[in-house]
């Protein structure tokens, strides 16, 4: 018997590839929500020359047993050609894209610019009154960055969200 | 030969070329190209029904009977958004279908047109599969994969929604359907060291039980057939789900009846004191195993089905088998003869289950003159049984009366709307299996308030001269919801008395039906012969006792061990969250 509130939560990052139709992405992600499954960000993109496959990425969690549920549904659409749950398989990488806008001036300002420095953050647009920043990384260095600029001037935030992949030379 | 075609009768011919010898559906703009293409076309026949909700049903009720995936024709918007009951069904239930409605030309979708519903989008999370066409050339193609994927795998109902102007366009049309993709094949047979290790399992098993499903009746007769065949091997008794009935001969000494909510008292204590359970094509739906932490506490669990995704959904088994239920029991007979097995002696444990037969758990009171609605089945079965009948049910208690007092020896005899309840499909889906099965005995055992959902079909059975019967047990009540609200809501009756009934007789009459009411023991037998004897479609209006109550029954959140039978002291109120329970 599966008593899911009892068991611990568990962050999983899934590829799924799939046929790229119109409304798989409707179809994902209306049944993560019709079965209460959570997501935590979801990425997609086609991914072959002719455009007939795409890879979609999705961070969840949950318990052990609705992760193992979350896969075995996802298995049985049609469209779906392979699920592959990196966070059980790994060691995987994954990244991810911020793009961080920084409003200010005088010691905010070059103070924002040297943490940029030590994340390896991109200048992708300045004035004399603000920066945007290009970072990756993985989600935790994001975070991390985000919450050092909320003390210099943060105005906004945008993100992709996760893209993973297995290490190695094999595909999955 | 390669010819150009217009989409509708590229349409036509895919159809026929699947085999399709029916069509339920109903007309519409949307769809009167295609509707034109059957216009005096004899290989397929076109069932019209009077709501497109009655076409659906009938479709499933045709799938069911006979195995074969049911078709449906609708137009688009309203008719699309009326079949999606029956869709989301046949969805629930795994029943093949091909469901094919019209769309508003592709340069109007989006603009709100007139009749324009998002079908696909409507539709996406009730079936298996569905498909917006863009583009004639692609539907021979679509077609072909559609009835593909509906049958193969778990069962289960595919849309195909086709916009007006993709109907009339030309396209080549190769005589054929063409090469189909590959990207949907499912499992069928299982590896064969998980099948050593269950007959291990079994063998060794001092209390084991096969929990049985409407799985073995998708996977077809021969599924039927292996299941007899590996009981007889190993012994071990059999129950069922509500939708297995008839995969194993209710006439057999190991039967034990329906398990769950309303199963026998055997069932459901064999279950909860067994140390193996055989699921095979079960689901561990919730009306099956009552409160979780307290079902089948002592034993290791097998479960065989085709669908991954319905294993350790809710139930976490010690043995997962994916596999076709008929592939795999003939593979568990082939491992058990060659494993040299040989039947445990389960004579303590037949003996422990004839203790509980002895509890008598669907014995009811006799009301002398008065019809009880128990009796009536029992009579109905006694009457009909040597005409191998099919019969159908609406949702209620009629449903429940009829699964336990009518008994099915055979597969595809029982047409219920199991995990969607949906009221209003027993007319449709006797008309749908009396289609596909003229000379059959067919039978809706339906209730008083689940009749009028769908009631209109009545004219649809005229038309076609199918010579269906309803008999209606009627108690002036929605029974069920009447039942619930005497065991949780101290008997405050909110809205389910039927208020003004039609009479049935004259209502039946007025559509070119025999109509016969029976009012007291005296009539029963007769009645039922009567309508037995006649060649065409009877309605039986049957007044049966109003305040009967359908027991055994398991109260929601109780455990198998926790069943009320008969004459126990039940009315009363729950608390909240045993109301919360569904």
């Amino acid at each position: 018997m599966t008593d899911p509130i009892a068991e611990a939560q568990e962050r999983h990052v899934l590829t799924i590839t799939v046929d790229n139709e119109a409304g798989i992405l409707a179809k994902i992600a209306g049944l993560f929500t019709a079965r209460g499954y959570n997501i935590d960000s979801l990425t997609v993109a086609d991914i072959t020359d002719n455009h007939e496959v795409s890879r979609i990425t999705i961070v969840t969690h949950g318990p052990p047993s609705i992760i193992d549920q979350i896969r075995a549904q996802l298995e049985r659409l049609v469209p779906v050609h392979k699920v592959v749950d990196l966070t059980e398989i790994g060691p995987y990488i994954e990244r991810e894209l911020a793009l961080v806008k920084v409003a200010g001036t005088g010691n905010f300002r070059v103070e924002a610019l040297r943490v940029a420095e030590i994340f390896r953050a991109k200048v992708v647009d300045t004035t004399t009154e603000s920066f945007v920043f290009e970072l990756t990384g993985a989600p935790d260095k994001i975070d991390t960055f985000v919450a050092l600029m909320k003390e210099l001037g943060l105005v906004e935030v945008g993100r992709t969200g996760v893209v993973g992949m297995v290490r190695g030379r094999e595909a999955v | 030969m390669s010819t150009e075609r217009s989409g509708a009768e590229i349409l036509v011919e895919s159809l026929v070329a699947k085999g399709v010898e029916f069509v339920f559906g109903y007309p519409g703009g949307a769809v009167l190209p295609i509707y034109d293409a059957l216009f005096g076309d004899e290989r397929i026949r076109h069932i019209l029904v009077r709501h497109e909700a009655g076409a659906a049903h009938a479709a499933e009720g045709y799938a069911r009977a006979t195995g074969k995936p049911g078709v449906v024709l609708v137009t688009s918007g309203p008719g699309a958004t009326n079949a999606v009951t029956g869709i989301a069904d046949a969805f629930m239930d795994s029943i093949p279908m091909v469901v094919i409605t019209g769309q508003v030309p592709t340069a109007l979708i989006g603009t709100d047109a007139f009749q324009e519903a998002d079908t696909v989008g409507i539709t996406r999370h009730c079936t298996k599969h569905n498909y917006l066409v863009k583009d004639a050339s692609e539907l021979a193609a679509i077609v072909d994969e559609a009835f593909h994927i509906a049958t193969a795998g778990r069962p289960g109902p595919v849309v195909i929604d086709i916009p007006k102007d993709v109907q009339i366009a030309l396209s080549r049309w190769t005589g054929h359907n063409g090469p189909r993709r590959t990207r949907y094949a499912p499992q069928t047979t299982a590896p064969a060291a998980e099948i050593a290790d269950a007959v291990a399992m079994i063998a060794a098993a001092e209390r084991p039980v096969f929990y049985t499903g409407g799985g073995v009746i998708n996977a077809g007769p021969a599924a039927s057939e292996a299941l007899r065949t590996l009981q007889t091997l190993t012994g071990a008794p059999v129950t069922s789900t509500l939708m297995g009935l008839g995969a194993f001969p209710a006439g057999h000494p190991a039967w034990l009846g329906m398990l769950g909510m309303h199963g026998t008292y055997e069932a459901n204590m064999a279950m909860n004191k067994a140390d193996l359970i055989i699921a095979v094509g079960a689901r561990f739906d919730d009306r099956v195993t009552g409160r979780l932490d307290a079902f089948a506490p002592h034993s290791r669990k097998i479960h065989i089905d085709i669908d991954r995704a319905s294993i350790n959904k809710t139930v976490r088994v010690d043995l997962p088998i994916i596999g076709d239920c008929g592939v795999v029991l003939q593979q568990m007979i082939d491992a058990w003869h060659h494993a040299g097995h040989a039947a445990a002696d389960l004579a303590p444990w037949h003996a422990r289950i004839d203790g509980w037969r002895a509890r008598k758990s669907l014995a009811y009171p006799s009301r002398g003159q008065e019809i009880m609605p128990q009796k009536a089945i029992e009579r109905l079965y006694q009457l009909t049984r040597d005409r191998d009948p099919v019969i159908s049910t609406e949702v209620g208690q009629h449903q429940m009366w009829a699964a336990q007092h009518f008994h099915f020896d055979a597969p595809n005899r029982w047409l219920t709307s199991g995990g969607l309840g949906t009221m209003g499909y027993g007319l449709p889906a006797a008309i749908g299996a009396q289609a596909g099965l003229p000379d059959a005995l067919v039978i809706d055992i339906a209730g008083d308030a689940s009749i009028q959902m769908n009631i209109q079909e009545l004219g649809t059975a005229t038309q076609y001269r199918l010579p269906v019967k309803v008999f209606v047990l009627n108690n002036e009540w929605m029974g069920m919801v009447r039942q619930w609200q005497e065991l949780t809501y101290e008997s405050r009756y909110s809205n389910s008395y039927s208020d003004s009934l039609p009479d049935f007789v004259k209502l039946a009459e007025a559509y070119g039906w025999k109509g016969i009411r029976i009012e007291t023991m005296d009539e029963l037998d007769a009645g039922i012969q009567a309508m037995i004897d006649h060649p065409g479609p009877v309605f039986v209006d049957c007044l049966v006792v109003k305040e009967a109550n359908c027991f055994p029954m398991i109260p929601s959140g109780a455990a198998h061990t926790d069943m009320i039978l008969y004459g126990d002291d039940v009315a009363g109120t729950m608390d909240d969250a045993a109301k919360a329970l569904v």
